[in-house]
């Protein structure tokens, strides 16, 4: 993926444009009711503008069939959300593998990806737990598990760090350094916590649908 | 790709009770519906057992059954000296010409119940032609002699008619001097007693209703046909095999359950369907987040659809396993009623057969798609932004 250029005119985004370029740490900030969130749905592909386009490495993504959509998240986008959005009955090591499902490994390879992006955050020994069984932090470096899990290119995170505690949050930024330093992960990363966007190279800030 | 089975499996224990309430919904329903079905084939199988392949009865073509129907006596000799008529090792046909009436008789612990009971007179081949039939308790009644033999359906269902008693009807006494079994036939709810007595008792000398013979050959029943169409003295008269004939008698009966079981059983599956939709959309809006969460990781539309069906289903699977599992100890039981095919009393028991099986089966899954099918719908089809927001 060399780019993601986004440009569009919807509701709550008023005729953005935005770069991100390979290897980027970007953090975008800005109040509540903002537009982040539907900035990084939009780079996602969870979501679509109503003009514009979203090209993301190459793909307008906005002419991609529903289908064609959902296949190209699967292989492109890893999602950090707020809540980490883990399924509850699943074990660490199933949420970790959902993603893997949705491509051609056998069950041997899955295992080896699960047991390595687990190992990346730090949570080999639990494997076996329950998203309940499970601290907040640890939730949430279950998630990023699941999210580097395939390898995609873009990893979006929305208020990875919203729900933790401080020490907590630290760890999840700490692991997000890593993965954007060591494996050369792009990352977009919505916060409002400044602490968070220190970590970004790059910071933009949206107000009232501007992009500053 | 398929959302995982065990994704779909491992909900249910997180809502144990909704889970489990719908699947007694269904399964209750399911239970009906087979127990209906198991009436109607046990009426069928009882009736089927009743009759031989290798025995023909005649009957009048117009009689709808055996006491209706009214054979004269030249018609009796003519039909006995068909060639296919086997003989005994006396040269005698193998024949039987059957008396057939209804009578009244009270039931033990119904006060002032009373029920039809068919009485039939025969020949003495007819032991012959109907080995099934055993004196188990008392002795065979004498020829020419005013006593009968009950069978045992009868003898533990109604009074009077136990061994030594004796039975009021065609203007006379009747004493009972033996207990009969047949099986679990037909013939174990009739009472048998000498033809000629009964001919005589109600004014019938000279007529029988029925005709049953041993065939030379099982093979020759369309060959008996023929016979019958040709002679201008039996063209009023249709021979069937005794299987065939009995069987007809039990369709009206087992059709009319079937039906108005499968009746009540839709008007109560409407019920369990809807209480599946409910459980169904609790589900998804329970687990809205989640949908949104698969779909964005990439799962399609129609995997969370599948999988939302696939739960869908397995409730009613399971359901129906259950209400088939406490049907199948219906199976233990015998029932008495009134057999509209003969208008007397028939006992028989539920039967259970594959066919009942694969319906029931059919019958749950086609309530699990139509339970699961608007809410599995609606889980496919949330917008993902809006469902992770749901949070």
């Amino acid at each position: 993926m060399k780019s993601i250029q986004a440009s569009f005119d919807i509701p709550v985004l008023n005729n953005i444009s935005l770069s991100v370029s390979e290897g980027d740490f970007l953090g975008l900030m800005g109040p509540s009711g903002s537009g982040k969130t539907t900035l990084l749905n939009l780079i996602a592909g969870i979501d679509r503008p109503s003009n514009g386009k979203v090209v993301v490495g190459g793909t307008d993504i906005g002419a991609l069939s529903e289908t064609a959509l959902a296949k190209w998240r699967a292989t492109h986008i890893g999602f950090i959300f707020q809540f980490y959005n883990l399924i509850p009955v699943l074990t660490a090591y199933e949420n970790v593998e959902l993603p893997l499902l949705l491509t051609s490994l056998s069950k041997a390879e899955r295992k080896k990806h699960v047991e390595f992006a687990l190992q990346v955050v730090g949570l080999a020994d639990r494997m076996y737990h329950y998203p309940k069984q499970l601290s907040g932090g640890q939730e949430q470096r279950v998630a990023i598990a699941r999210a580097v899990a395939t390898d995609p290119t873009l990893l979006v995170a929305d208020e990875p760090t919203g729900d933790l505690d401080k020490q907590s949050a630290e760890e999840i930024l700490t692991l997000l350094e890593r993965l954007n330093k060591e494996f050369k992960k792009t990352i977009v990363m919505v916060t409002h916590d400044p602490r968070a966007a220190e970590k970004a190279h790059t910071v933009r800030h949206l107000d009232k649908g501007e992009l500053k | 790709m398929k959302i995982p089975l065990k994704y779909t499996i491992r909900n249910f224990r997180t809502r144990r009770l909704t889970t489990a309430i719908t699947v007694i919904g269904i399964a209750l329903v399911v239970f009906v519906f087979t127990a209906v079905l198991m009436l109607a084939a046990g009426v069928r199988k009882t009736l089927v057992a009743t009759g031989s392949t290798e025995n023909i009865i005649v009957a009048r073509k117009a009689a709808q059954g055996e006491i209706s129907s009214i054979i004269l006596n030249d018609t009796y000799n003519i039909i006995l000296s068909l060639p296919q008529v086997a003989k005994g090792s006396d040269q005698r046909p193998i024949a039987s010409g059957d008396v057939v009436v209804i009578i009244n008789l009270p039931k033990i612990g119904v006060d002032g119940g009373i029920s039809n009971v068919t009485v039939r007179g025969v020949s003495p081949a007819a032991f012959t032609l109907r080995p099934q039939v055993k004196i188990v308790e008392g002795r065979m009644f004498n020829w020419g002699a005013r006593e009968v033999v009950v069978g045992s359906s009868i003898a533990k269902r109604f009074e009077g008619v136990q061994i030594g008693g004796t039975v009021k009807f065609g203007g006379d006494a009747w004493t009972v001097v033996g207990r009969t079994e047949a099986g679990g036939t037909a013939f174990d709810s009739e009472i048998w007693g000498d033809v000629s007595q009964l001919q005589d008792a109600f004014s019938r000398r000279g007529a029988f209703s029925t005709i049953t013979f041993r065939m030379t050959n099982p093979d020759w029943v369309d060959a008996i046909k023929k016979a019958f169409e040709e002679d201008n003295r039996l063209q009023q008269f249709e021979p069937k095999t005794e299987q065939a004939y009995f069987e007809e008698q039990s369709e009206f009966m087992a059709i009319f359950i079937s039906v108005l079981g499968i009746f009540i059983t839709v008007f109560f599956s409407v019920g369990a369907i809807i209480g599946a939709m409910i459980t169904m959309y609790a589900a998804v809006a329970n687990r809205t987040v989640e949908i949104g969460t698969l779909r964005a990781l990439g799962f399609r539309r129609r995997s969370v659809l599948a999988a939302f069906m696939t739960e869908s289903m397995l409730i009613s699977l399971i359901g129906a396993t259950i209400g088939l599992f406490i049907a199948s100890w219906l199976q233990l039981l015998t029932v008495s009623t009134l057999n509209f095919g003969s208008f007397s009393e028939l006992e028989f028991s539920f039967t259970l057969t594959f066919d009942i099986i694969l319906s029931a089966f059919i019958f749950s899954t086609l309530m699990g798609i139509t339970g699961g099918f608007l809410p599995a719908v609606r889980a496919a089809r949330l917008n993902i932004v809006n469902a992770l927001r749901s949070a």
